[in-house]
């Protein structure tokens, strides 16, 4: 299939972009990976009037520290993350989860802040997010703002990102050395969407658990944190009991929806499959 | 090596040597020609609106919207196209009693399967009449949808076709007689109930066509990707009613085809009445949506089946239910019935046992049509026979090696007959279940997955034996009326400079076919191979034959193209005899040299004698009148079939907690009689087997009720990608067929006849430890859990 006619318009910087947003009546779509877009475009799922590209700005580039934050830029490429050493220091988790996410051809476009922005519940980064307790800055028409992951999440596909408004960067708190993670998805071949996925990120003391950030994702309608599975760990040691316990609680944390392929209770099942297997590798130090 | 030694086996022949294909290079820097790659001055693009419905009356169409739109020239139903094209019915007399509604290229008044091709915009690119589809209503009505077997078969169901009596579209029996008997006296009797899912081809390369009807010729050119040209020379010939010889199918680069491209598609014939119509070029290409819902699909089969067994393990007999449900019509001109009827025939294919009964009843739904794919019938027979053997092998306590060795046919019992009635010339399985062993070190296997099982890893190992059909007679599709080849047609001439130019009528896809044909004229006439020119795919100048399918391209392409290089090579002979005054016989052709046929002394290039005969035939002894160009053709005689056979196994890990399989190596013995070049046959053997693998565990097309695709995208239907996909080991036993002097028999089949039936024992074997089986392909996760009733 062929997309149908569109405009487009290669912004230079913020103010450009968010303008011809609005003088296109909301009638466009900001494009930069183009790696859900085009497709979309290409199915007549969408049809824009217009195309606005932001990769030229440079304002959406970069990975830099700030305060306790890693900044990473929207435009940060996937294959970046893998690349990229600041990432690795100081949010270890996307760096895990950076080699899941699709193929080498989707990696060297997709970018971090347009697969946020997509919010595909079965997609890696949105639900790592939720882990790290990452903020997505946000920029629009009436001004910039900074969103915590816990809230921006509403639905599926849908997010507090408001019509004309963009993703600029999302701050990730710095790994700490009392802190560990785990990343891991089940998927059917190599690059695709995962059956279920999860990310997670402990901070410490000794074997104790002090806190637990648990995210999954294929298992709804947005990326979800697990809180009460979180809660049975907190204040205890990672044992085959303690385990079980989280895997149990999945059970109230999750409502898989149905598929034609992958009934809820197996996607539960999975779910707790994973998560046994991941808190046992949390536990060995992971 | 087991075949006696030849000409064909001399040092330095090209036979049997390892050689890259002339054409990969090309392919691989982006040089090759698609027909999508093809854009003709004054061309226009086609687009087709699809019916959203599996099942429902066409109301009303309204177009004029879309025949306003800027751009578009024309918009076209099946009433417009009904006027110039006749229609066809997919039938064939030697299936007796079955039946199939006639089809044209767009639909009168009711559509059949969601995904039909209804309404034909032509405009002047794709996106303009893809643009025009949207302006296009059309009103439909309702009718009841038959989705799955047990539906089309219950009684005062929903009928698909209003004029039948019910949904079937063939039944056939099988009866050897003493089945009964032979089960009522049986130690052990085995039973299961067996499902196949529909798969698809998933080519690299769609379905692809440009129509360029000339109307001041009165002549249709159509460059096709194709596997049969000639078929469809005829085809468009008969059904627009122009003359054959003004009729030209090119089929230039082909990106794959595994059968799906020989079929006659809806919208190929649309397209060429279209370019009748506009008297334009018409380009059509389905997109990877397109070809999901209207690519053939294939299997979908239902099988109950039974063997029975003495004390000691001997099998004495099969009785087999084969249910299949295809489309809402059989396909056009190969039926959608030859793979049922290769099943019932070809399963218990490798043993000895005399007593065989089987009922085949081909069954209507509103689905897409099921025809020939890669390996047709084969899959399903073996992997019903061979998870039988295993459940037998269980219950008598032998291995599945030692059921084996005792009931396949001894390789000194040939020629044989199966108790279904094919006859087999000369066969191999013992030996290639001995090499098997070796190969996989099957012992170190087991005692490995024993050691495992005690740390909780669940392995399995399982082998399937097949028998493979290739180098089809008549006997095929000819019998039945259809004007399908089974002969095959080259023309060779040596050029001035003392090259050759091959002609021939077998096509390539992507699988050598011109690499081996270069080989086998090189290795005939004593030249370099890159000497040899092969052109291949175009009517116009290749003489008419059967082309590739079924496995026929190295066997009788290949003879067909030995016979004609022996006949050039001997006219060749007579003119140098003439010039160096010998006797043709005294001299040979070494290294485009004729030498001496005792010494190998070099007596003259060809070069020279191709100068000679072309420039200065003055100089030659009057009435010598050179025939440097030879036509010739071979039609397979003997044998109807040339079978081959072969043997697989595979060793894989299944995660109880998960239900995911990792297929942890695949090993296959194969015999398809002389190999020409062994780099190709274990690359089709690879590539074969992935396949198998791709439908053992991974593809299906998943339909809902209603009738609708739900996986129809590569992102929802799974093929195999490398980096699931195991080693592959391979060997050889080489049985020649004695019908040919190449003795070659097919190798394309192989690997996808066997390689599903090998996953299913091994996961079976795996599961042992559980009381878990699994009796239904694809093996998804969500079949692995709910055997081990994990949720």
């Amino acid at each position: 299939m062929k997309a149908r006619a569109f405009s487009y318009f290669r912004a230079a910087t913020i103010d450009q972009a968010l303008d011809a947003h609005a003088r296109a009546g909301d009638d466009a779509r900001f494009i930069a990976g183009g790696q859900s877009l085009v497709p979309a475009l290409s199915l007549r799922l969408q049809a824009p009037r217009l195309l606005i590209d932001i990769t030229r700005i440079g304002e959406l580039r970069g990975v830099r520290r700030e305060g306790g934050f890693l900044r990473i830029g929207a435009l940060t490429r996937h294959c970046e993350m893998l690349s990229e050493p600041l990432i690795a220091e100081f949010a270890p988790l996307l760096h895990a989860a950076a080699p899941f996410i699709a193929h080498p051809a989707i990696r060297n476009r997709g970018t971090f802040g347009g697969s946020v922005a997509q919010a595909d519940p079965a997609s890696e980064f949105p639900a790592m997010t939720l882990a790290l307790d990452a903020e997505i800055e946000i920029i629009g028409p009436s001004g910039s703002r900074r969103v915590k992951a816990d809230d921006f999440f509403v639905d599926l596909f849908e997010t507090a990102l408001q019509p004309g408004e963009l993703i600029t960067a999302v701050f990730v708190p710095l790994f700490k050395a009392d802190q560990r993670f785990a990343f891991d998805e089940l998927a059917r071949r190599r690059g695709d969407y995962a059956l279920v996925g999860c990310g997670m990120l402990a901070t410490c003391t000794g074997e104790i658990i002090d806190d637990i950030r648990i995210s999954f994702f294929s298992v709804g309608n947005t990326p979800t944190r697990v809180k009460g599975t979180e809660a049975t760990l907190i204040g205890s040691s990672l044992g085959a009991e303690r385990i079980a316990a989280a895997q149990a609680a999945l059970a109230s944390d999750l409502a898989p929806p149905d598929s034609d392929e992958v009934p809820p209770a197996m996607r539960l099942h999975l779910a707790r499959v994973l998560l046994g297997r991941m808190l046992g590798r949390l536990g060995e130090g992971a | 090596m087991s075949a006696p030694l030849t000409s064909l086996d001399r040092p330095n022949s090209y036979i049997g040597r390892s050689v890259p294909r002339p054409n990969a290079k090309r392919l691989l820097a982006g040089r090759g020609r698609y027909v999508s790659d093809l854009r003709l001055p004054r061309m226009l693009y086609a687009a087709f609106l699809r019916s959203p419905h599996a099942h429902a009356k066409i109301i009303s169409i309204d177009a004029e919207q879309a025949r306003a739109l800027e751009g578009v020239h024309l918009v076209a139903t099946g009433a417009d196209l009904a006027k110039i094209c006749t229609s066809w019915t997919g039938t064939l007399d030697h299936f007796k009693g079955m039946t199939s509604t006639p089809q044209l290229p767009l639909p009168l008044d009711r559509v059949v399967w969601a995904g039909q091709a209804v309404v034909a915009v032509v405009a002047e690119s794709r996106a303009i009449a893809e643009d025009a589809l949207e302006l296009i209503e059309i009103d439909y009505e309702d009718l009841p949808v038959v989705a799955d077997i047990d539906s089309a078969r219950e009684a005062g169901g929903p009928l698909i076709n209003p004029g039948n009596a019910n949904n079937v579209c063939f039944r056939s029996q099988l009866d050897s007689g003493s089945v009964d008997d032979a089960f009522a006296h049986a130690a052990h009797v085995v039973e299961e109930e067996f499902c196949f899912g529909r798969h698809t081809a998933v080519t690299l390369e769609p379905r692809a066509i440009v129509a360029d009807y000339d109307p001041a010729a009165g002549a249709l050119t159509v460059h096709h990707a194709t596997q049969t040209p000639y078929q469809f020379q005829d085809l468009y010939s008969r059904h627009y009613g122009i003359p054959e010889a003004r009729v030209r199918v090119i089929a230039t680069d082909i990106g794959g085809s595994f059968g799906m491209k020989l079929h006659v598609y809806h919208e190929d014939m649309a397209v060429v009445g279209l370019s009748i119509l506009l008297g334009r070029p018409v380009k059509y290409v389905a997109d990877r949506i397109e070809s999901f819902v209207s690519d053939i699909h294939a299997r979908d089969h239902r099988v109950r089946a039974r063997m029975a067994l003495d004390a000691k393990g001997e099998i004495l007999a099969m009785d087999v239910l084969d249910l299949t449900a295809i489309g809402a019509f059989s396909t056009y001109p190969r039926t959608s019935v030859v793979e049922g009827n290769q099943v019932i025939r070809l399963m218990g294919a490798p043993y000895r046992f005399k007593n065989y009964r089987a009922t085949l009843e081909v069954i209507f739904q509103n689905k897409v049509q099921t025809s020939q794919y890669r390996a047709v019938g084969h899959p399903i027979a073996c992997a019903v026979t061979e998870r039988l053997v295993d459940m037998a092998a269980a219950k008598v306590g032998l291995d599945p090696f030692a059921i084996r060795a005792q009931n396949l046919i001894a390789d000194d019992a040939y020629p044989q007959t199966s108790p279904t009635g094919y006859r087999f010339e000369a066969l191999s399985h013992q030996a290639c279940l001995k090499r098997l062993h070796a190969i996989m070190d099957y012992d170190a296997l087991r005692a490995e997955q024993a050691e495992l099982r005690k740390a909780g890893i669940y392995r399995g190992i399982g082998i399937a034996a097949f028998v493979e059909i290739t180098n089809p007679s008549p006997a095929f599709y000819g019998v039945g009326g259809a004007r399908i080849s089974s002969q095959d047609g080259a023309i060779l001439s040596l050029t001035p400079s003392g090259e050759v130019r091959c002609l021939i009528s077998v096509t390539e896809q992507g699988q050598g076919t011109e690499a081996i044909i270069s080989q086998i004229v090189a290795d005939q006439l004593g030249l370099a191979q890159e000497h040899v020119k092969v052109i291949t795919g175009d009517t116009e100048v290749t003489p008419h034959g059967g082309a590739t399918w079924a496995c026929r391209g190295a066997g009788i392409g290949g003879e067909t193209a030995l016979q004609a290089t022996r006949a050039l090579k001997r006219n060749i002979l007579e003119i140098a005899a003439l010039i160096l005054q010998e006797q043709p016989s005294a001299l040979d052709i070494i290294n485009g040299e004729v030498v001496d046929a005792g010494t190998g002394n070099q007596r003259m290039p060809i070069s020279e004698i191709a100068r000679i005969a072309y420039f200065r035939s003055d100089t030659l002894p009057p009435g010598t009148q050179a025939q440097l160009t030879v036509s010739h053709h071979f039609a397979p005689q003997g044998y109807p079939f040339a079978f081959t056979n072969g043997i697989q196994g595979c060793s894989l890990e299944v995660d109880v907690e998960t239900g995911f399989i990792k297929v942890l190596k695949h090993f296959i013995v194969e015999d398809c009689g002389r190999v020409i070049n062994p780099m190709l046959v274990d690359e089709q053997l690879r590539g074969g087997i992935v396949q198998g693998l791709g439908a053992a565990l991974f593809e299906e097309c998943r339909y809902s009720e209603t009738g609708q695709l739900v996986n129809g995208s590569l992102a929802d239907y799974l093929v195999p990608m490398p980096m699931e996909m195991p080693d592959i080991v391979i060997a050889h036993v080489e049985t020649p067929t004695a019908d040919t002097e190449l003795g070659a028999k097919g190798c394309g089949e192989a690997g996808t006849a066997a390689a599903s039936a090998c996953v299913l024992n091994a996961v079976n074997d795996a599961l042992l430890p559980f009381d878990a089986t699994i009796n239904s392909i694809p093996i998804t996760p969500a079949k692995v859990l709910k055997a081990l009733k994990r949720f």
